[in-house]
């Protein structure tokens, strides 16, 4: 195994081995907790743009299989372990983690100290990185070539990750809604968890227009997760708001809560390291329930956590926040159908708790009916 | 939310005695749970009979009852105290069944006492079988396919619907007592017999077998408001059919994706919500099926169990800490994680480290038992090694077990490997499987034979198959350099490993690397994968970039702990160590504890000022000091108090340049080798008994011949008694050296004399070069010959006078100056016919010196570790923490009585093991009853111990000729207050011979009557006798004897063996037809 390197942004420099595909990468580095779910994590469209450190020490151990890609292909654009493993054992394994690496062309390091990394990128900020693998470029150059990178804030990635067609995913059993889900890095798991529900989801690409929104005529409209700065999206930010003045109940999470958000007039800003786990505490500010969450943010939305706000689409509220940190995680108009939540109701990975928000999108459609809109 | 304010007093209740599968992660968790409630203001009331136990030290609850925990006990306690409420979910299935007791006699009811934690419907729910099995089928799990059995008939009938093999459990026991794998009707028989017998309710479940299947445990835990979350997973090494406390387990698991792990995690929490466990910690089993992922339930606790400690010590979530305040009324959210101090308990812990427990055994202490591993908890403790690597934590935990077999070997002869032997064997879970798959993986046995030979998951065969690569690598020959040894260290191998595959000195290795610089870094487990600041200590080692040892301004202190529970080291060291952190950190100094056993309160981070959970062999602990000696001022370590684990580092510490602090290991050495503390008793003038060291066969008989028989043998530098016998010829001299030592001039045997009916004397005192302070003088109800760590003791010492006492002293005295003790000392003498005899001393902390403390109020290891940082016994007396004149006088008579396992061990063909006291140590812990008469104390030991002794009903009297002069006057006394005797053959005559009335009965090599008059045997399994007195006559031809003793293990009939115990039990009747036993706190006691 021949070494690689691990370069941030602010010089500091890790030792580790080469591992998955060789070559050079670059992205914004980020930690991930989970001690399950890789699969979920490297298909996650969210990560583009990442290079993703995994603080579990080992990774691998089940493989890959099929039926738990969150998308197409492997999205994050390094990968960065301790342990990889050797061999795959899990029933379900079709395929090596490392061999899927290797085919999709993903750039991953190994054996470098992840805690130590982690720790630095908690205290420092998340920040640009590059692996650098069968390299030899010197320390110092290695360092200015991360340094030509573009920065996350101000990154605009929905067209990289989008469907360029619409897709219906249908219904199980009776289909007893439309909803239209706007595709910003959706995860596969999001249309799984409505159609269980008897809806049937139209996945729309991120430019979408409200035209054919409307023509659809949907009893919902669903933001979707995904990458990039929320600042940078001014065009779907208008589209919301359409959106909302036609009064088609809204469900947005994570990329798309924070455009929710911002189409309500709140400002989004960086987090110093982000949240990007499945451990994550929320806690329910309306019936003290309190979740535990998986979250994959950098960016986080400004609002008032305590009483009530007022916007032009009428008075609203946060409903969510995070017991770590106090961020909010959750929001709700409450004079008109639409609400947003900052984490992954449709985890993969991650637990189920926060599933019964499908369940309150589905009672809102049921609240706000197309029939009564047309009236 | 926040808090229950009409709680203002709360009875907690204590687990009791160490036994197989309850063991002292419940002194850890009820100690938490005493702190929380008083730091909460609530009035704590405590009753334990374990007197070595952290959580029975008088400041740890407002009132503590040291007295059996029964319900007639307990509700004493509630008449006197009157708490608002019991708690009883952190003290084990013992206090789970005395809460049960006391809710079903209408206890709680009558008092007004609420129970907290858990009800006692959600109890049931949880631990009875077919109530369970409703509840996963109701949302929507599975269950092994199974038949409640209550009688043999059922459970033959049950086998042939469900097929061999099949698993038998027995209902409401804990630790898997009495369940096991039947592969033939042979083995239903004996296996559900002893399960029904077992059973409190007579009830066995027949279950169809998922052996081989992957096993997986989740430490849930469940607030007021609903609140659910997942404190870690386990993942059984050893698949299904070895018991999860036999088995090598990793957190977190390891072979599962996260739709596999959801799917757990969500049955786990519809489980507790459907049980209602409302708040608190529970933990469930499940079985996965290695090839389609068919998921089964196991089973639930609906408490605190073994697993939580293991887990709290895992993740850094102090589960028993957080039930007691959820049980209080808090809920999860308003609960701060301590660690990192901004974040609520409401989260799921995530780990960047590999958690690894291996089990410790001592089938050697049980020569007869089956050694196989089923679903009856076997080993006696446990070791946890964390590493940023299965390997490398894999490869710490073995070293911490401190046994050689378990450490991974790579002999260079491949060839000479029975890789097929091997793989037979390995079919069979025993203690050393492990080793047995990696010797057959690096002699070059295939991933797949050994899967389909042990069924251990490949992803942990492909792990030890990567250290076996990474070891042939290093035996490439080439200069030791620092890529080499980086790459070693990097699984795990230790120094003494590396220098055996490059046939060099473990000293020699080590001087590489530190010439290299090659260190280990200190990384923090922390609860969040760093994803928060932390702000415990609590580290281990990895060898990495990045240490997170913080520089420190403080004089420290080093305290070794004890590692692994051992027969013969268990709690009683950890009391020591816990408390020597205690005065240490009210002396200012920083108190550093280094220790691998995960169920003791020495590991709690809460304990000392840094925790290093790390092995303690030489080169960890040397390491820890090393990164230490960097962060800032260490005095030394300490090494006394932790037995013989960290005594035995001494030596080599020093050699290292390290300060030990307290006795020096050269006067260590002159205590425990046996020609030097000869020459020392030559010295002060003080007799031994009369021994010789052998070191061959010819020499330990001419030595025999020399001395006179009875002799004891033993190998040298023992602790608890290993391998000791005592012979009476010179045929069973030479047997025993044959079967049970390796005698060398290395390795010699020691031969004393036995003195026969001898009193024995236990004395803990503390010596601090000038003055001695006799802590005190416990006088063994057994006569010598009986290990002291299993023979029952009394303080203070009723048949010794003031002038034998003072004699002692004088003797003790002496040997502390001789040897030149600095801190704690324990002496054994026997008093034969007025004469003092010095049996053995060890410059230590003993087994009895939390039993001492509590009898007397002194805390004798705090002011070890004092006289061991420089104070003098001088100014401890002036500082209050010793009295200021005079030596430990005990309050009330205290008896401590030892508790056996011989109801855990069968041989292999499914009978009991032999229940007789000798002098190998085979208890695995102990009890205490106090009160102000003997006859009282003892019976009040006996009740926790074993269970009640009967006040009237029949008694089998079977004397060893030995002991028919003094066994004749108990049976009469016996005879006299009311009870029917019953003897066979000699005892039987000896007893008429004497006219005293009893019923003359048939042996067991009689057989059944002519008329169908049963066997002693059949008369004991008919539950016809109440008590058994039956003195062995010496090892062999005692079948009689043996089938007796195993039947009453089995009966659960309370079994005296000695002569001296039996007089002990007189009284104790006696006591208990006079009067009710009393009850008093220990604060009582001692005010």
């Amino acid at each position: 195994m021949s070494k690689a390197f691990l370069v941030l942004d602010d010089g500091r420099i890790f030792e580790g081995s080469s591992w998955a595909f060789e070559g050079t990468t670059f992205g914004e580095a980020v930690f991930q907790t989970g001690m399950t779910g890789y699969q979920e994590t490297l298909t996650d469209p969210s990560y583009h743009k990442q290079v993703v450190v995994m603080t579990a020490p080992h990774i691998g151990n089940t493989g890959m299989n099929t039926q738990d890609n969150e998308s197409k292909k492997i999205w994050v654009s390094g990968f960065v372990v301790r342990n990889p493993s050797p061999i795959t054992s899990n029933w379900r394994s079709e395929k090596s983690l490392e061999k899927e690496l290797i085919d999709q062309k993903i750039v991953g390091i190994s054996g470098v100290d992840t805690r130590a990394l982690t720790r630095h990128l908690r205290d420092r900020g998340a920040m640009r990185v590059g692996i650098f693998s069968g390299q030899s470029l010197t320390r110092e150059e290695m360092v200015i070539e991360v340094r030509k990178q573009p920065q996350m804030s101000g990154s605009y990635l929905s067209q990289d990750v989008s469907t360029k067609k619409s897709y219906v995913v249908a219904a199980q059993g009776e289909k007893k809604f439309t909803v239209a889900a706007i595709d910003l890095g959706i995860k596969g798991a999001t249309p799984r968890a409505l159609s269980i529900r008897g809806v049937e989801t139209h996945v729309m690409p991120y430019n979408v227009s409200f035209k054919e929104i409307s023509d659809l005529n949907p009893d919902g409209v669903f933001l979707s997760n995904g990458p990039g700065d929320p600042a940078t999206m001014t065009a779907t930010i208008d589209l919301v708001r359409k959106i909302l003045l036609a009064e088609i109940p809204i469900f947005g999470i994570c990329f798309g809560h924070q455009i929710l958000g911002r189409a309500l007039g709140f400002e989004t800003y960086k987090l110093q390291f982000g949240h990007r786990g499945i451990n994550q505490p929320v806690i329910d500010k309306n019936t003290n329930k309190v979740e535990i969450t998986a979250h994959n943010h950098g960016f986080a939305l400004k609002a008032p956590t305590d009483g009530i706000f007022s916007t032009v689409f009428g008075t609203g509220e946060v409903t969510h926040v995070c017991l770590n940190d106090g961020v909010v995680e959750g929001l709700q108009l409450l004079e008109r159908a639409a609400f947003s939540v900052q984490y992954h109701p449709e985890a993969a990975a991650g637990p189920h708790d926060a599933d019964y928000l499908f369940d309150r999108f589905i009672d809102l459609m049921l609240k706000y009916p197309v029939a009564q809109r047309i009236k | 939310m926040a808090r229950d304010t009409s709680i203002k007093s709360v009875l907690v209740i204590g687990s009791g005695p160490i036994v197989i599968g309850q063991a002292c992660e419940f002194d850890y968790s009820g100690t938490q749970a005493c702190r929380v409630l008083r730091a909460e203001g609530i009035r704590v009331i405590l009753v334990n009979s374990n007197p070595a136990t952290i959580m029975t030290d008088p400041e740890f609850a407002d009132a503590t009852y040291i007295e059996p925990i029964t319900p007639e006990f307990i509700e004493q306690i509630i008449i006197k105290e009157k708490p608002d409420a019991v708690l009883a979910t952190l003290g084990g299935q013992t206090a789970l069944n005395a809460a049960i007791g006391l809710y079903e006699l209408g206890t709680l009811a009558k008092y007004g006492v609420k129970l907290i934690g858990a009800d006692v419907d959600a109890i049931k729910r949880g631990e009875n079988r077919e109530l369970f099995r409703a509840i996963v089928e109701k949302i929507g799990g599975e269950s092994a396919r199974s038949i409640i059995c209550h009688t043999m008939e059922d459970s033959l009938e049950a086998a042939k619907k469900l097929n061999y093999p099949v698993v038998v459990r027995p209902s409401f026991t804990m630790g898997g007592l009495g369940s096991g794998i039947a592969f033939s009707e042979d083995e239903l028989k004996q296996i559900a017999g002893a399960g029904l017998r077992h059973s409190p309710t007579s009830e066995v479940l027949l279950e169809e077998s998922i052996i081989g299947w992957k096993e997986y445990e989740l430490e849930v835990m469940r607030d007021k408001t609903d609140n659910v979350v997942i404190v870690c997973s386990i993942e059984n090494l050893d698949p299904m059919g070895v018991h999860t406390g036999d088995s090598i387990t990793v957190a977190p698991s390891m072979t599962l994706t996260d739709v596999e792990y959801q799917k757990l995690r969500d049955l786990s929490i519809a489980i507790i919500r459907e049980v209602g466990v409302d708040t608190g910690g529970c933990n469930i089993q499940f079985a996965v099926n290695p090839d389609n992922g068919r998921i089964i339930v196991i089973e639930m606790n609906p408490r605190v169990s073994r697993s939580s400690a293991l887990a709290s010590k895992a993740t850094g979530f102090p589960i028993a800490k957080i039930a007691t305040k959820l049980a209080i009324g808090y809920t999860l959210d308003e609960i701060r994680n301590d660690i990192t101090q901004v974040t609520p308990a409401s989260f799921e812990p995530t780990l960047d480290y590999v958690v690894v427990k291996a089990p410790r055994f001592a089938f050697e202490k049980f020569a007869d038992a089956d050694p196989r591993l089923t679903t009856t908890m076997k080993s006696v403790g446990e070791a946890m090694a964390i590493g940023r690597s299965f390997p490398e934590a894999l490869m710490k935990a073995l070293r911490s077990l401190e046994r050689k077999e378990a450490i991974f070997t790579f002999p260079s002869k491949k060839n000479d490997i029975p890789i097929d032997e091997l793989l037979k064997k390995m079919r069979t879970p025993t203690e050393y499987r492990l080793q047995q798959v990696q010797l057959a993986m690096w002699a070059g046995a295939t991933i797949e034979s050994v899967y389909e030979a042990s069924k251990i998951d490949r992803w942990y065969l492909e792990q030890i198959s990567i250290i076996n690569e990474r070891a042939q690598l290093i035996a490439q020959p080439g200069e030791l350099n620092a890529d080499v040894i980086r790459s070693a260290k990097n699984i795990g191998l230790s120094d003494s490993q590396i220098a055996q595959l490059r046939s060099i000195t473990e000293e020699d290795v080590r001087r590489s690397r530190n010439h290299l610089g090659i260190h280990p870094v200190y990384k923090t487990v922390d609860t969040c994968a760093a994803e928060f600041e932390a702000f415990t200590p609590y580290h281990y080692s990895s060898y990495e970039e990045e240490t997170e040892v913080k520089p420190r301004t403080k004089s420290a202190v080093i305290i070794l702990g004890s590692g692994p529970n051992r027969i013969g080291q268990g709690i009683e060291f950890d009391y020591s160590c816990v408390h020597a952190s205690f005065a240490l950190q009210e002396s200012d100094f920083e108190t550093i504890m280094i220790n691998c056993n995960p169920e003791t309160v020495s590991t709690d981070y809460d304990t000392s000022d840094r925790l290093y959970f790390e092995p303690l062999t030489l080169e960890d602990v040397l390491e820890v000091i090393h990164a230490e000696t960097l962060a800032g001022p260490v005095l030394g370590v300490i090494t006394q108090l932790g037995g013989q684990t960290p005594l035995g580092l001494a030596a080599g510490l020093k050699d290292a340049g390290v300060t030990i602090l307290g006795t020096s290991p050269e006067a260590i050495n002159l205590a425990e080798e046996r020609g030097a503390f000869g020459e020392i008793l030559k010295q002060v003038n003080l007799l031994a008994p009369e021994y010789g060291m052998a070191s061959s066969e010819q020499e330990a008989l001419t030595i025999a011949q020399r001395i006179g028989y009875p002799v004891l043998v033993r190998p040298s530098f023992v602790l608890g008694g290993r391998g000791m016998e005592i012979v009476y010829d010179d045929e069973s001299l030479a047997g025993f050296i044959s079967r049970a030592t390796d005698i060398t001039p290395d390795h010699p045997v020691l031969v004393d004399r036995f003195l026969d009916s001898a009193i024995e004397i236990d004395v803990d005192a503390l010596f601090d070069g000038q003055e001695l302070f006799l802590g005190g003088v416990m006088e063994h109800i057994e006569e010598a010959g009986i290990h002291s760590g299993d023979s029952a003791c009394v303080l203070p010492a009723m048949s010794l006078s003031r002038d034998q006492i003072a004699t002692i002293k004088e003797a003790t005295t002496k040997i502390a100056k001789a040897v030149g003790v600095v801190g704690l000392i324990n002496i054994q003498f026997a008093m034969s016919d007025s004469q003092l005899f010095v049996l053995e001393a060890n410059p230590r902390a003993s087994r009895t010196v939390p039993f001492v403390s509590k009898a007397t109020g002194v805390p004798l290891a705090k002011t070890a570790a004092r006289l061991a940082v420089g104070s003098s016994i001088a100014a401890l007396r002036e500082e209050g923490l010793l009295p200021n004149k005079g030596d430990g006088i005990a309050k009330g008579i205290s008896v401590k009585e030892a508790v056996l396992p011989w109801n855990r061990f069968r041989r292999t063909d499914g009978r009991g093991v032999d229940a007789v006291l000798g002098p190998e140590m085979r208890s695995t812990g102990e009890v205490m009853g106090i009160s102000n008469s003997f006859g009282q104390s003892y019976a009040k030991s006996q009740i926790s111990a074993f269970g009640a002794l009967p006040k009237n009903g029949t008694v089998f009297v079977s004397l060893a000729d030995k002991d028919k002069a003094q066994g004749i006057q108990a049976a009469h006394d016996l005879s006299r207050i009311g009870f029917q005797i019953l003897a066979t053959g000699g005892t039987a005559d000896a007893l008429s011979a004497k006219q005293i009335p009893c019923t003359r009965v048939r042996k067991h090599s009689e057989g059944t009557g002519p008329l169908g008059e049963k066997t002693i045997v059949e008369l004991i399994n008919s539950g016809s006798i109440d008590l058994i007195i039956n003195t062995p006559v010496g090892r062999g031809t005692r079948q009689d004897g043996w089938l007796i003793r195993t039947a009453a293990v089995q009966r659960s009939v309370p079994c005296i063996t000695t002569t001296a115990g039996f007089k002990a039990a007189v009284e104790g009747i006696k006591s208990l037809q006079r009067e009710e036993l009393s009850i008093r706190s220990i604060q009582s006691w001692l005010a």
